[in-house]
């Protein structure tokens, strides 16, 4: 399906709201009586509190209750998510908050203030002194990488993979490199910092909350508060920015529910942006090994890829750096292992293109290193060993452009005029490089309910619970609408962000539009033959009006719980069925080129640009948009971001956006993107994602740019002038 | 509590306000203005810029009570060819730092309009500064935007003041 509407530069329906202070985000609901919380953070990184002194804190006017593991409601544990409990995928930590006197990591909330006032709550959280009996913590990721585990891995995630001898291979291959990278952690920074508004009608419960899962969470709160889903609504229209952070449910929106509960008021909490940073979990850090043999003229023998990651004890997940390199290089001999540390420190969690982020850092400048070693251009390197089929397993692609990518990208970029010598290319005192690495990002869909009504002014409302979280959602899918029916983008609205409505799919994995879309074409035809069966002839607002029907409308999914697990069902077994037969990913070519101060190591990015192979683009503008805000965000993993946690106390040292260096205006140079919008012929709509693939390979691009000026390697990401002098 | 006499968008509004509550705050908590964003409360992302008498200030490291007096424009107040050109450029994602960009532009404007210079301005004897890119990127530097709308914003920006100088010659040469 194509027609006049998918395809286009569509200005976003959003786009008045945002820009005139309209749009209502989590923590700005009026309420009647609307009071105020603040957290109170442990101090120490595992342990138990021994005591509280509240005295000063509940003597602060305005303060109603101070709320403690002594005096608090108790939440339910966090039950364990399996196939038909899928929400519970999304727990944050496993911690219940205010139930143990137990500290699992520096900076755990341990109280909770509520008061009349956000002031009042803020001084009063100051006062609370709390008292510990502390035990050894494990805090110092780089140094418990001898302690690694060997992830034990599952069919969603494995932890290791092998083909042939890759070790061997590796000893007697003519030419090879065998390194050593690193990653720190890092923060989502998402502008708008955590926040909800909690508010209770006897067992009823409407939380506002900035989040990716609106049906993951309602699910969440329901059994974290032990009362059925139905008497939950979570109201999420406008998200201010998520990155993988706004995903699973932290302490924050649990312990405004659990004290409004206690209060019987209206609750907001807002988290100060360093209660963002102790209680909500970033990207891990992670250690990296990769080694590649070759043959003299560049055809790939070995391929290791190792990476040791680490996760909370009380929560994380895998960090599943080494994925990518399953999916991008032709060697006969592959390996693949990933290793985990299990710390006492805030559970990590997805972060944009979770593992393919970092793991092609370390891959693709791997890769650039061989191709200096070979003496070969590296872009041919690459296309030497581009396969054919899925490297470890040799599946079929279900599409790959990645050729394609970097004969486009490298004319338009003008990659024939790069020196390849580092140092030989200059612009006055600057040092210039240009660099490229691969960009993969794998392909997801979740299931998604959705109900169109065409009514008989020849006005379609889309109805669907997804997240509009700054990628132009509600605008694609009212493009997609538009075009499956055959009216004008400007008859179709959409309403999302609330659970009351149909279930929509989350926004994560780079699958939320391709996922809503899904269903909504197959509304979209239901819809079409319901008209018709009304009669033919005319427009929809004639064969309506003729009928006497004011309108019609198509459902797609069941709102039933027992629906609700048959369409988990069949999104698992047509998961797992999908990936037995093909690989299904975007992929692209990422060229850069910055300009290096000789004297202080200043990097500057100068060019950028991005050639994508994601499938169908629905709008050129917001697709554009997004592919760039992940090469903004690769940037500052690259050059600027670090979560910096004190190896003594596992207390994060930098939790504030004037110490975590996010880029700002003047670090983005112009980014030229380029899709080639071919369809993937396996895909709805021949969508593959493209939230997420923007960040990855950026990383490696510019590493291998910043060599290219200098002549050094840094493998340790950021990567800041001091490395560079 | 002192009475606080607030001036916003051209309404004065009577508070009681605790001599440490933030302009900010009491925008958004006590007059209902949530246009206006808290991103980090601490002065470092921009999120709750402000015009004060035209000026730009980040309203989270503002006491309401030092406000008495001027007059605040928020961007429930404002109505500038900005904003559409924020939304045709695609100048924002998530939309939560965008009404600091837009009232950090504007105020960007008024300052680049007086010949205020910038840490990349070459030639500060020179009459007048021309409106590049690298001058707008490096005058917005303190306005964060996490999605990375980045090249929008400059576009928009670019758009309305090149609007903007070839409205205001004509005018100049009918004076």
């Amino acid at each position: 399906m194509t027609g006049p509407v998918v395809g286009k530069p569509i200005d976003r329906v959003d786009g008045r709201a945002k820009t005139s202070g309209q749009a209502l985000f989590a923590g700005e609901y009026p309420y009647p009586r609307l009071a105020y919380a603040a957290l109170v953070h442990a101090t120490v990184a595992r342990g138990r509190v021994t005591g509280f002194d509240v005295a000063g804190a509940a003597a602060v006017p305005g303060v109603l209750t101070v709320l403690t593991h002594e005096n608090a409601p108790r939440m339910k544990p966090p039950p364990r998510a399996t196939l038909t409990n899928g929400g519970m995928i999304v727990t944050g930590t496993s911690v219940n908050y205010l139930g143990t006197d137990e500290v699992h990591w520096n900076g755990q909330p341990v109280a909770v203030v509520v008061a009349e006032t956000l002031e009042a709550a803020r001084e009063a959280a100051g006062l609370v002194r709390v008292t510990y009996q502390e035990v050894p913590a494990t805090v110092d990721f780089p140094a418990e990488e001898r302690h690694a585990v060997p992830l034990k891995g599952n069919p969603l995630q494995p932890g290791s993979a092998r083909k042939g001898d890759a070790e061997a291979a590796l000893e007697s291959a003519p030419v090879s490199v065998d390194l050593r990278f690193t990653t720190p952690p890092l923060n989502h920074n998402a502008i708008e910092p955590h926040s909800t508004t909690a508010v209770w009608d006897g067992d009823r419960l409407t939380v506002h909350e900035g989040t990716q899962g609106i049906a993951w969470l309602r699910a969440h709160l329901a059994a974290r508060f032990g009362v059925p889903e139905a008497s939950v609504r979570v109201i999420s229209p406008a998200v201010g920015g998520a990155f993988g952070g706004k995903g699973p449910v932290w302490a924050g929106t649990l312990l405004t529910v659990l004290a409004a509960r206690a209060t019987g008021r209206p609750v907001r909490m807002m988290l100060t942006r360093e209660g963002v940073y102790r209680t909500v979990g970033g990207r891990s850090p992670s250690i990296q090994r990769v080694a590649l043999g070759a043959t003299a003229d560049g055809g790939l023998t070995a391929l290791i890829h190792t990476g040791v990651t680490g996760t909370g004890r009380v929560g994380g997940l895998p960090e599943p750096v080494t994925s990518p390199s399953g999916h991008l290089y032709a060697a006969p001999n592959i390996l693949l292992r990933h290793s985990l540390v299990e710390l006492d420190l805030l559970p990590n969690t997805f972060m944009r293109a979770p593992g393919e982020a970092t793991g092609t850092f370390a891959l693709e400048a791997a890769v650039d290193e061989l191709a200096y070693e070979l003496g070969m251009d590296p872009i041919a390197l690459r296309m030497r060993n581009e396969p054919e089929t899925n490297p470890i397993d040799g599946k079929r692609f279900s599409h790959r452009l990645l050729r394609e990518a970097y004969a486009y990208g490298a004319e338009r970029f003008g990659w024939a005029d790069r020196t390849p010598e580092p140092g030989s290319m200059r612009d006055g005192r600057w040092l210039v490089g240009m660099g490229v690495a691969t960009a993969h990002h794998g392909t997801m869909q979740f299931p998604a309910n959705v109900t169109v009504r065409l009514s008989a002014d020849g006005s379609v409302l889309v109805r669907c619970g997804l997240q509009e979280m700054g990628m132009g959602a509600v605008t694609t899918q009212a493009q997609i609408a538009a075009d499956a029916l055959g009216v004008p983008f400007e008859a179709v609205r959409v309403e999302h962000g609330d659970s009351t409505l149909p279930t929509g799919p989350a926004a994560g994995a780079s699958a939320q539009t391709v996922s809503a879309a899904a269903s909504l074409l197959a509304a979209c035809d239901k819809l079409k033959r319901k008209v018709r069966a009304l009669g033919e002839g005319g427009s929809y607002a004639e064969i309506l009006t003729r009928a006497g029907r004011d309108h019609v409308e198509a459902a797609v999914g069941s709102q039933t719980r027992l629906g609700a697990l048959a369409g988990q069902a069949r999104f698992v077994a047509k998961f797992l069925r999908d990936q037995r037969r093909w690989v299904k990913a975007g992929c692209g070519a990422q060229f850069c080129e910055v300009r290096v101060d000789p004297d202080t190591g200043e990097v500057r990015v100068s060019r950028w640009l991005g050639v994508f192979d994601v499938g169908r683009v629905i709008n050129a503008k917001t697709a554009v948009s997004q592919l760039r805000g992940g090469i903004v965000m690769g940037i500052g993993m690259t050059l600027s971001e670090e979560t910096l946690v004190d190896p003594r106390t596992g207390r994060i040292m930098n939790p504030s956006l004037a110490e975590y260096h996010v880029p700002v205006h003047a670090d983005i140079p112009p980014i030229d993107i380029h899709y080639l919008d071919e369809p993937d012929p396996t895909m709805p709509l021949g969508l593959l994602g493209l939230g997420e693939i923007g960040v990855t390979g950026v990383a490696g691009a510019l590493a291998n740019a910043i060599h290219h000026a200098t002549g050094k390697r840094v493998r340790s990401l950021p990567i800041t002038l001091d490395k560079l002098l | 509590m002192p009475a606080v006499r607030l001036r916003v968008n051209g309404t004065t509004h009577e508070l009681d306000l605790e001599p440490r509550v933030s302009l900010l705050d009491a925008l958004r908590e006590r007059l209902g203005l949530t246009g206006t964003k808290k991103g980090c409360d601490q002065g470092a992302c921009g999120a709750c810029t402000v015009l004060a008498d035209g000026v730009r200030v980040n309203a989270c490291l503002a006491l309401a009570i030092q406000y008495e007096g001027r007059e605040i424009t928020t961007i429930e107040g404002v109505a500038s060819p900005l904003q559409t050109a924020f939304v045709a450029n695609d100048g924002f994602q998530c939309g939560y730092c965008t009404s600091g960009q837009i009232c950090s532009a504007i105020g960007m404007l008024a300052e680049h309009g007086d010949g205020v210079p910038s840490a990349v301005t070459e030639h500060l004897a020179a009459d007048g500064v021309e409106l590049t890119d690298a001058e707008i990127r490096e005058r917005m530097s303190g306005n964060l935007c996490r999605c990375g709308a980045y090249n929008g914003i400059v576009a928009a920006i670019k758009e309305v003041a090149g609007a903007d100088a070839a409205t205001r010659v004509p005018e100049e040469i009918a004076r």
